[in-house]
């Protein structure tokens, strides 16, 4: 199990130095460059766009940019803003609690309420599991950002029960601007983990060794707990960790849609900017919370199942 | 037949049939008209090709049927009717009146815990003993099915243990319980030849030593015949014959069975499987308005193809065939025409 974890560190640091490559070769060698968002409709002189772009180190070659940019974040220094000057750290730093807070919300909804629908479905055949399914095959349809329409039309406009746009003050303030968007994106992610739930009891509902603890006399709620649905919770917990890397990703949308002042609003500001410092720094913590959700599933596989125990080092 | 007081357990007229959620006809039949009953103490063998109903039969004693099944007749345990058993009734039977032997125990018993925590499990959530106690009444059946370690075992989990060692597992967790009928399903089809005999020998003492009832179902109708006390010949979910298993030899007198015998290739070597009869095995619902067997019958006459046979005492057996005057009037004759 130590191993494991061991393992899976040294696979989250690959990985990110990996991804960090990718995204500071991609940002650099895309079209458009920070420079012309700073000049804007000004036309400078030679002079002083060199001066500018010495400042930002934007004339040395890739590699030593790339080299000065690592060294720099493994000093804790994630660099400064080219648009505002400030530290990368405290920009991101201001929307990672807001935007964590958000994630969490949904995740809660998305296991709470998908896995129940799921369960529902499974344990009751016929109308009731017919319902079920007609709910989750319209939730699947549903992407966040039509979500957040629908939402912000019927919920913060008509009946005015939640602020359409930005979050309250307060912790209680907070929480209840971030409902909305957390349901948002929790409504598809619903449907497909309900899906998921639904197949995987009904496998184990049909194994052989839930006929047997049958077959024993246990009470049904025994069974269902310690056979079924614990058997059943990898390929839950596995979808539960891929849905919730997606919802990182989609609160892009959401947090624009809704002005939640998180990393996801942050993201798509720094990315019109070109603010080149900020965007890395973004787009590694998404790839950071992918990988982290993975690794989280894989742990809890193996705690639940034996057999996945002795073979460490297992890649995502 | 009455409600016999002294008997385990008393199938009477059995018929289960299964719904196609897919068509529309009638549910098919997989068992017709089982009567059979069964002693404390006593070992009943269930043989037949695949298919024919064996595991249907004991799944229905036990209530695990599909769901869409139907059941019409009587099961009796003790004298009371399963078919009609409660939940919490239903229970507390299957608690301590009926334990399951599965035919593959890596199937049968959940790969996520720890083989204690099978053993236990029923003990400690039925019977509100304490985990403790529990532990050590396992690690003391382990024992008794030749398990050495059983600390270590306990602490195992099921994928670090053997086919065979899983079947005892799975024995003990059995005997654990304490019950008074023990219904194997093939229990030994999934081992190895070595293993085969060691399993079945711990059965066979414990159902002395203790007076457990017990029903085995087997492909093999020697080791039936070398463990049960009666056999029940199974054809398409019908019970053809069902006679003392030391009778079976010399007096055996459904085509069937005798086809059975005949197909063995001899006394001495131990067939694998109940196949070399000509045509391929019927189930119930594939069977006409005769005798299932009609079909693959050699002496199948045109009664056989219209009218089921009802069992008759035959022989001091329980035979399913119109023709057994005939047949066997001249019963070397007879024989050898039925093994053809
Ligand atoms: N779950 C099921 N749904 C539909 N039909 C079934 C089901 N299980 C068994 N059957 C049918 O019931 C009949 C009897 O099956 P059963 O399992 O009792 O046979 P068996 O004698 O135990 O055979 P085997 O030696 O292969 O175990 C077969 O025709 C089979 O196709
Ligand atoms: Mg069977």
């Amino acid at each position: 199990m130590t191993r494991m974890v061991i393992s899976r560190l040294g696979g989250l640091a690959t990985t990110l130095l990996l991804a960090s490559v990718a995204i500071f070769g991609s940002l650099y060698l895309a079209p458009g460059s920070p420079e012309d968002v700073l000049f804007g409709t000004r036309q400078p002189s030679p002079a002083a766009r060199a001066a500018v772009e010495h400042q930002l180190h934007l004339d040395q070659p890739l590699p030593v940019r790339y080299w000065d940019w690592l060294t720099g974040v493994l000093h804790g220094n994630l660099g400064t803003s080219m648009v505002t000057q400030q530290s990368v750290a405290s920009r991101v730093g201001s929307g990672l609690g807001t935007t964590a807070t958000l994630v969490l919300i949904a995740v809660l909804f998305v296991v709470v309420f998908g896995i129940a629908l799921g369960a529902v479905a499974a344990l009751r055949p016929g109308a009731v599991d017919a319902a079920a399914g007609a709910v989750t095959s319209v939730t699947v349809t549903i992407p966040p950002f039509v979500a957040s329409t629908v939402l912000i039309t019927v919920f913060a406009v008509r009946l005015g029960w939640f602020p359409s746009s930005g979050i309250g003050t307060g912790f209680g303030g907070r929480i209840h601007g971030l409902i909305l968007p957390a349901c948002a994106l929790a409504i598809m992610n619903c449907g497909f983990l309900a899906r998921v739930t639904r197949n995987a009891l009904l496998d184990q509902l049909g194994r052989e060794h839930v006929q047997t603890a049958v077959a024993r006399g246990l009470p049904r709620a025994i069974v269902l707990r310690d056979h079924v649905l614990r058997n059943a919770l990898p390929p839950i917990s596995t979808a539960a960790a891929l849905l919730t890397s997606g919802m990182f990703a989609s609160t892009l949308i959401v947090e624009t849609a809704f002005g939640v002042p998180g990393i996801g609003q942050l993201t798509i500001t720094s990315v019109a900017q070109k603010d080149f410092p900020v965007v890395q720094a973004v787009s590694l913590l998404l790839v950071a919370a992918f990988v982290v959700c993975n690794a989280l599933s894989d742990l809890l596989q193996a705690l639940i199942d034996p057999r996945l125990r002795s073979t460490s080092g297992r890649m995502a | 037949m009455s409600a016999d007081t002294r008997a385990l357990l008393e199938i009477e007229n059995l018929t289960v049939r299964l719904a196609d959620p897919a068509a529309d006809d009638a549910p098919k039949p997989l068992l017709e008209g089982i009567s059979l009953s069964l002693a404390p103490g006593e070992a009943l063998g269930l043989v037949g090709e695949s298919g024919s109903g064996k595991s249907m039969t004991i799944r229905a004693a036990t209530r695990l049927l599909p769901p869409r099944a139907s059941v019409e007749g009587a099961i009796r345990f003790e004298g009371t009717d399963v078919t009609r058993m409660s939940g919490p009734a239903l229970r507390a039977y299957r608690d301590t009146g009926v334990g399951m032997v599965f035919q593959d125990p890596r199937a049968h018993i959940n790969p996520t815990r720890r083989i204690g925590a099978f053993l236990t499990e029923a003990l400690v959530r039925n019977r509100g003993v304490g985990r403790r106690e529990a532990t050590a009444r396992a690690a003391a059946v382990l024992g008794e099915v030749g398990i050495d370690d059983p600390a270590r075992r306990l602490r195992q989990y099921p994928h670090e243990l053997s086919g065979g060692m899983l079947q005892r597992v799975m024995i003990a967790s059995v005997l654990l319980a304490e019950p008074r009928l023990i219904l194997a399903d093939e229990p030994t089809t999934a081992l190895d030849v070595t293993i085969q005999s060691e399993v079945v020998g711990i059965l066979d003492r414990l159902r002395r030593d203790r007076g457990i009832g017990m029903v085995f179902i087997t492909h093999d109708l020697d080791l039936a015949l070398a463990v049960c006390g009666r056999v029940a010949v199974m054809y398409a979910g019908r019970i053809v014959e069902l006679r003392d298993a030391k009778d079976l030899h010399e007096r055996a007198a459904h085509p069937y069975t005798l086809g059975l015998l005949g197909s063995r290739p001899s006394i001495d070597v131990r067939s694998a499987r109940l196949t070399a009869i000509p045509g391929r095995p019927r189930g119930a619902f594939e069977s006409g308005p005769g005798c299932a067997f009609a079909d693959r019958c050699a002496h199948a006459q045109d009664v056989c193809r219209t009218t089921p046979p009802e069992p008759v005492r035959f022989r001091d057996g329980d035979v399913r065939c119109h023709l057994l005057d005939q047949i066997h009037s001249v019963p070397t004759a007879a024989r050898e025409g039925g093994a053809a």
